[in-house]
């Protein structure tokens, strides 16, 4: 089911759709055949491969050289006696380099078919598209490796396939000029192959990470910020420790509380999740409360059904609020446990931290709470998420701030964490205060970073994703649309990396004729990962009523401030005999 | 049923042979193709060899030479218009249109030990195939010569000498050979050879003298010594006809003349000066010739080329004979005759029309018009009926104009091909099955690259299969040209390409650099939008660098890679790192690479750019990879080293720090056996504590430099963890705590010792206060402290925590505070 894809202004099941018959014809040429049931799924790993009553082998495998040595491994380890056809399918793309590493493995032979899955952009969600490239981020800012932003750009390409020629494109950082350099190259590369389709989306904004490093750090505040922040969500699942969700039976009296994590889909195909996962999380539990009292009103209306008719009305909705039941009972639940961290202590002081650093209080010397958490060996990633956004909020640290943290860390988690300390460095999280003034309450100031009347019920502004905090990635868009960059050029040359605007010819023909009212739809293309509460902001324009404009997001990877730094790190293992 | 012929004069032929086709082996390409005639072919005199000609189908020269390889037994065309000559020993040699030798092959062992007796050329749906009878009687097949793969035919049982005759057919996805020896005849696939039986062969015949398949293999007709032709199905299911010709003799060539659709079967069969057709009836129509003659058979009909002449034999198609057949009422015929008198102003042009309208015919009528517009061969004759059509859709509403549109672009394009100088007589029905593709792969074939770009255009043929192909071949063509130098070339090259869509300009240029022009290809391959593509013929032509910073320019990190590895086999080392030194991209790349698979060369490569930095770090990470103590200490020493070269100074300490700790570590791990190595500066001073080496610890708080206030965090937690609570209390004492005394309080309560704890109530900060009461549990302790400050947010939080049964009193009082607290 796909029903979540079918939501958006842009119907992305096209995307899906075409992948889908992709797959489809690869896997016909495998089985030689229409049939293709797939038998069983392994996670690839060394040896050899478990057992299966089965004719054809498919690996599906990102071109990567350590991956084609655990291929070649499998490959060698196979049964003599009972061959089985082997075929590998690269996603994104196939990889000379990756086939001369098999060939000099001598299992090159060994396949049947290889090939290459075209998937660069996977849909995630109705205005969602990711890459689901981990190391994006780290690969380009850290080891200047930009596989992924081709990877980027031939998505890009297979998007304007699909849905017609971007007429505009806006960028802003290294990354953009990149990706949107090869774009037009390519375009120039299909010249006249292309059938030509009415374009559906206006506007293309590509953004590099690094030009808002601190929107990542901040912790994100709405609903499924929150979840992602706290349980971490994987693949568009999120598993949750499992005793909120016993089951209450009458006379069980709880006895079999449920061991295994419990793991949830989240999408907005599911409606509750859809009314409340870009809200504030202050603003949930009003939501979840109102739903409750229409979901038992719902009930309640089977004493009202008199008629025979009434009561076949009533039976017929009872799938829809049974459902809708249990997914109030699942929202309240999740609800409960982040209820139980956002309410501690220890969140609401980091919380304080943080955004005494987004308004600029005292930046600029060693944070008391940073030194007692440091102290108290509190998650080395919490510490390292709070220095980085200082270093960021004041356009670099004091060297002796920074070497007093540094020197902090080091003795406290261990000398290994040096490497890490040099990598976020590398990609501008943490540095050493420069000549130049600090920019930061500048930019602040100019982009209203911070909002202080934030009304998380009924909001008004994006800051309310953070309660106050207006993400500097989300600002740069909606002055995009309105009123357009040349009103922010000062702010815009100090943030890292160039900022551009490239047309591409559309043919007349293809000119969108704009009914009067009809929103622009933009589609923001986050290099190097974007937050769910970014994600969330964004909604929050579409969705303004005289905004004009409607934002699809597509990014390589969906991150948050721990699994970005987590990227980042580079911490050898101890190798004690 | 009576069969109505016509013969079409196609051309008066462009050649001068004085002898005309006599002794001339001679094979003519379907679908209006070239013709190639092996003259002197029957003489056998060493000193005066064969002379090789090719023609267009008008007879305007395209190639001669004289022939020197083996004795040829016959000549053929592909489908693509190449030529086949199969010598005697077997060989196959292939010669383009210009008479270019493009390659041979051979059709096996066999047939070259026992020589072919006979061969067949026949198309397939798989391409062009080669059938050979040797001499051992046997037969061998190949169905598609661009990817061989030689069939030998099971023996036909008693044959004893060479089959009185034989043809190829395509069957069940299948070539097969059937073969008449006498009156028996056989099929032989892959397998089998198997007798049949033509249903209903007249029994006076004692041997088949001949037979021929038509064109699309689903018929048969076969020729009896008794003068008989038989004629069916090829699968011999169904016979269609039998007409005796009352001509015993063994006649030169026969071939079918039925076009497709047609009702009846029609078989032509030639002898000396003389042409006989037959059809359903008993009468056959005689035709006579003047001159030797071959029968070219097409899809449509017969052509006949002979010395002089060329003429299109064909069956009269439906629409054309409704139209001129004579006083014929059909309304194409009607509507012919209305407008003709409309040309004259005459009124009887409305009465034709109204009798057409009446019967309501008129769209039949115009649809006549135009189909037989397509079959004329006659400009002024398709005009006509073009108008006639024309004038006859004035009076129809809503007729679709796809046709006739179409239809007259069709013949202007047929016209053009057929115009002598081209000499590609298609009928409008061969073209259809051809495709306009095709046409133009022909025209370009015959290097008419301005008459296919028109083509092209005038059929609107999208640009990326059409103008642009057309002229990818012509600049193939041109980069050939020996004569003009690098630059004009592809300046012209560049100029005419310049706007067509989709061009790989790297085909061309790989066209250029098979010729031998390795600058020329370099210049095009500037010309080509996609690096991708430029990047394998630049290595081939050992333009490396070149060939990187194209791979560069791609974006595509994979290309990128391939020319990296393809540089680390071709160059020597320092070749290869100078080359990577200036181009950034791909060194960071291959050091990616080298992390994953080459460590040391990675060593080199950070030595050779002076990266001591990067160096250090090197030797850092291979601190952990090693076991030995010795060792980690000797390779952190040498990231020491290169971080004071790279000037940072702080990781040279830090390193040095750790380098004094490990060998504390080990240190006291010999001395009292605790393990420690590896551990942070942190834990090791929390295990130290834990187990009661106090002094040990405090030597390392000193030694390192621990800041005061981690240090009392670090010892009262390690203390609480023990319970040792005598030793925090004299902790406690030793100064004035640099974290205050909340922190004993809570690590007292996390502990669940509240005794402990209260101990530390009384010396906690006033701002404090209220928590560490709170902590302890102490309420009143904590509304006091609260109500003292005058804290409103304090109060109440002691109030949230009050409850109401219990503390009634206390939130009374706490409440009344807050009011003052609010007022002020």
């Amino acid at each position: 089911m796909a029903s979540h894809l079918f939501c958006g202004r842009v119907n992305l099941n096209i995307l899906r759709e075409a992948a889908r018959k992709d797959l489809r014809e690869f896997l016909d040429k495998c089985s030689g055949s229409k049939e293709h049931e797939v038998e069983k799924m392994f996670t690839l790993k060394g040896g050899r491969i478990p057992s299966a009553a089965v004719k054809n082998i498919v690996f599906f495998v990102r071109p990567r050289l350590e991956l084609m040595d655990i291929i070649a491994e499998n490959v060698a380890s196979e049964d003599k006696l009972h061959p089985r056809d082997f075929h590998i399918l690269f996603v994104p793309r196939r990889s000379l380099l990756c086939e001369q590493r098999l060939k000099e493995k001598g299992v090159l032979n060994s396949f049947t078919n290889i090939d290459e899955y075209i998937l660069d952009l996977i849909p995630y969600d109705g205005d969602l598209l990711s890459m689901e490239s981990e190391s994006s981020f780290r690969e380009c800012y850290l080891e200047s490796d930009q596989t992924s932003l081709y990877h980027a750009a031939k998505g890009l390409m297979t998007l304007q396939a699909l849905y017609g020629t971007i007429p505009q494109i806006f960028g802003k950082g290294e990354c953009a000029r990149h990706v949107a350099n090869m774009m037009l190259r390519m375009k120039r590369e299909f010249a006249g192959s292309h059938t030509q389709i009415l374009p559906v989306f206006d506007t293309l904004l590509l953004l590099d990470r690094n030009v808002d490093l601190l929107t990542p750090l901040a912790t994100q505040l709405t609903y499924e910020g929150l979840i992602d922040e706290i349980f971490s969500i994987t693949n568009g699942y999120v598993k949750l420790p499992p005793e909120k969700f016993a089951q209450k039976k009458q006379g069980e009296g709880g006895k079999d509380l449920p061991t295994e994590p419990k793991k949830l889909q989240l999408n907005s195909a599911e409606e509750l999740y859809a009314e409340i996962r870009d809200k504030n999380f202050n603003a949930v539990g009003a939501a979840l409360s109102k739903k409750a009292k229409v979901i038992s009103a719902a009930f309640e209306e089977r004493h009202n059904a008199k008629t025979v008719g009434e009561i076949k009305q009533f039976v017929s909705q009872l799938p829809h609020m049974q459902a809708a039941r249990s997914s109030l009972a699942n929202h309240t639940s999740i609800a409960e446990l982040i209820k139980d961290i956002t309410t501690s202590e220890d969140f609401f002081d980091s919380l304080t931290v943080e955004q005494e650093f987004m308004t600029g209080v005292d930046t600029d010397k060693v944070s008391t709470y940073i030194e007692d958490c440091v102290a108290q060996k509190d998650p080395l990633i919490k510490i390292l998420r709070l220095v980085c956004m200082q270093s960021v909020c004041n356009n670099g640290l004091k060297q002796k701030v920074l070497d007093f943290y540094k020197r902090e860390i080091l003795q406290t988690y261990g000398y290994k964490h040096i490497l890490t300390l040099k990598n976020l460095e590398k990609v501008g999280l943490l540095k050493p205060q420069s000549t130049m003034r600090n920019n930061y309450p500048t930019i602040r100031k100019t982009l209203k970073l911070w909002m202080e009347d934030t009304n998380e019920q009924n909001p008004n502004d994006i800051s309310y994703v953070y309660s106050g905090y207006a993400p500097l990635s989300v600002r740069l868009t909606q002055v995009l649309a309105r009123p357009g960059w040349r009103s922010i050029e000062e702010v815009l040359k100090m943030l890292p990396g160039p900022h551009f605007e490239e047309r591409q010819q559309v043919p007349t023909g293809l000119h969108k004729k704009r009914q009067p009212g009809e929103n622009r739809t933009t589609l923001v293309f986050f290099l190097g990962g974007v937050t769910y509460a970014e994600i969330a902001a964004l909604r929050f324009l579409s969705n303004m009523e005289d905004s004009g404009t409607e934002y699809i997001i597509a990014t390589t990877k969906l991150i948050n401030g721990t699994s970005w730094i987590k990227s980042l790190m580079d911490s050898p293992e101890e190798n004690l005999p | 049923a009576h069969l109505d012929l016509k013969k079409i004069e196609l051309y008066e032929m462009g050649w001068n042979l004085k002898d005309g086709l006599r002794e001339c082996l001679v094979a003519a390409a379907p679908y209006g193709g070239p013709i190639a005639l092996l003259k002197g072919h029957y003489r056998r005199s060493p000193s005066a060899r064969p002379q090789l000609e090719i023609y267009s189908s008008s007879g305007l020269p395209l190639a001669s030479f004289p022939w020197k390889s083996g004795v040829v037994k016959q000549l053929g065309w592909t489908v693509s218009d190449d030529l086949l000559c199969v010598q005697e020993d077997g060989t196959v040699l292939v010669y383009d249109l210009w008479g270019g030798f493009k390659r041979h092959f051979s059709m096996g062992n066999e047939v070259s030990q026992s020589q072919v007796l006979e061969t067949k050329i026949f198309h397939s749906p798989y391409g062009t195939g080669v059938a050979i009878l040797t001499g051992a009687l046997r037969f061998t097949l190949a169905t598609n010569i661009d990817d061989i793969k030689l069939r030998r035919l099971p023996e036909v049982p008693g044959l004893q000498e060479a089959p009185s005759c034989w043809a190829v057919l395509t069957q069940d996805r299948q070539s097969k050979v059937l073969v008449a020896n006498g009156s028996q005849l056989f099929i032989l696939d892959n397998t089998a050879c198997t007798p049949v039986t033509p249903p209903g062969l007249s029994p006076q015949a004692s041997s088949i003298v001949h037979m021929c398949v038509s064109f699309s293999y689903k018929y048969l007709a076969l020729l009896t010594d008794s003068g008989h032709v038989w004629m069916g199905t090829s699968n011999l299911k169904e016979k269609l006809s039998e007409v005796d010709t009352k001509i015993k003799t063994p006649p030169k060539q026969m071939a079918w003349c039925r076009r497709p659709k047609s009702q009846q079967p029609s078989a032509v069969v030639m002898w000396d000066g003389l042409l006989i057709v037959v059809g359903e009836c008993k009468e056959t129509i005689q035709y006579h010739l003047d001159d030797d003659s071959v029968l070219v058979p097409e899809l449509d009909g017969v052509r006949i080329i002979s010395g002089t002449h060329h003429e299109l034999l064909q069956e009269v198609p439906g629409a054309c004979e409704e139209i001129f057949k004579i006083a014929s009422m059909a309304p194409g015929a009607l509507l012919l005759e209305a407008h003709k008198e409309y040309e004259k102003e005459s009124q009887k042009a409305d009465e034709y029309l109204r009798e057409i309208k009446e019967q309501s015919l008129l769209s039949e009528a115009v649809r006549q018009c135009v189909e037989a517009a397509g079959h004329e061969h006659e400009p002024e004759t398709q005009k006509t009926l073009l108008r006639a059509a024309s004038f006859g859709k004035c009076f129809l509403s809503n007729f679709p104009p796809e046709q006739f549109v179409s239809m007259c672009r069709d013949l202007r394009v047929l016209n053009a091909v057929r115009d002598y100088t081209v000499g590609i007589p298609l009928t409008h029905t061969q073209f259809k099955q051809m495709t306009v593709q095709v046409l133009i792969d022909r025209l370009v074939y015959r290097k008419l690259y301005p008459l296919a770009i028109e083509v092209c255009r005038y059929l609107k043929t999208p640009e990326y299969q059409g103008v642009s192909r057309v002229l990818k071949h012509w600049a193939c063509y041109k980069v050939q040209q020996k004569e003009e130098s690098d630059e004009v070339i592809a300046k012209a090259v560049s100029v005419k390409l310049a706007d067509a869509a989709g061009i790989s300009y790297s085909e061309i240029a790989t066209k250029a650099y098979e010729s031998g022009r390795t600058e020329l290809a370099i210049k095009l391959l500037e010309f080509e939008p996609r690096s991708g593509e430029q990047v394998p013929l630049l290595l081939k032509m050992k333009k490396s660098p070149l060939a990187l910073s194209k791979a560069i320019e791609s974006g595509d990190t994979d290309l990128v890679y391939t020319v990296v590895m393809y540089l680390k086999n071709e160059l020597n080392r320092g070749d290869f790192f100078m080359m990577l030194r200036n181009q950034p991209v791909a060194l960071s790349l291959y050091k990616q690479f080298c992390k994953h698979q080459e460590q040391d060369t990675l060593k080199d490569l950070f030595n050779q750019d002076d990266d001591h930095e990067e160096l250090g770090n090197f030797y850092v990470k291979a601190s952990y990879k090693d076991q030995r103590l010795e060792a980690r200490v000797a390779l952190l020493q040498s990231a020491v080293d290169e971080y004071y070269k790279a000037k940072n100074d702080f990781s040279a300490k830090t390193t040095e720090d750790e380098m004094r700790l490990l060998r504390f570590q080990r240190k006291l791990e010999e001395e009292k056996g605790e393990q420690l190595v590896g551990f942070s500066l942190h834990d090791t001073m929390t295990t130290l504590l834990s187990v009661g080496l106090h002094k040990h610890a405090e030597q390392l708080y000193k030694d390192f430099r621990v800041p005061d206030k981690r240090f009392w965090w670090l010892k009262l937690k390690a203390l609480a963890e023990k319970e040792d609570w005598e030793e925090l209390e004299k902790f406690g004492k030793t100064k004035k705590s640099p974290v205050g005394y909340l922190p004993f309080v809570e690590v007292c309560i996390k502990h669940h010792n509240k005794y402990e704890a209260k101990k530390y109530v009384s010396k906690v900060t006033p701002e404090q206060k209220v928590k560490a009461h709170l902590a302890v549990g102490d309420m009143e302790g904590a509304a006091e402290a609260a109500i003292e400050r005058r804290n409103e947010s304090e109060i109440s939080t002691v109030l949230s925590r009050c409850s109401a049964t219990t503390d009634h009193l206390l939130m009374e009082r706490l409440n009344r505070a807050k009011a003052t607290a609010v007022k002020k």
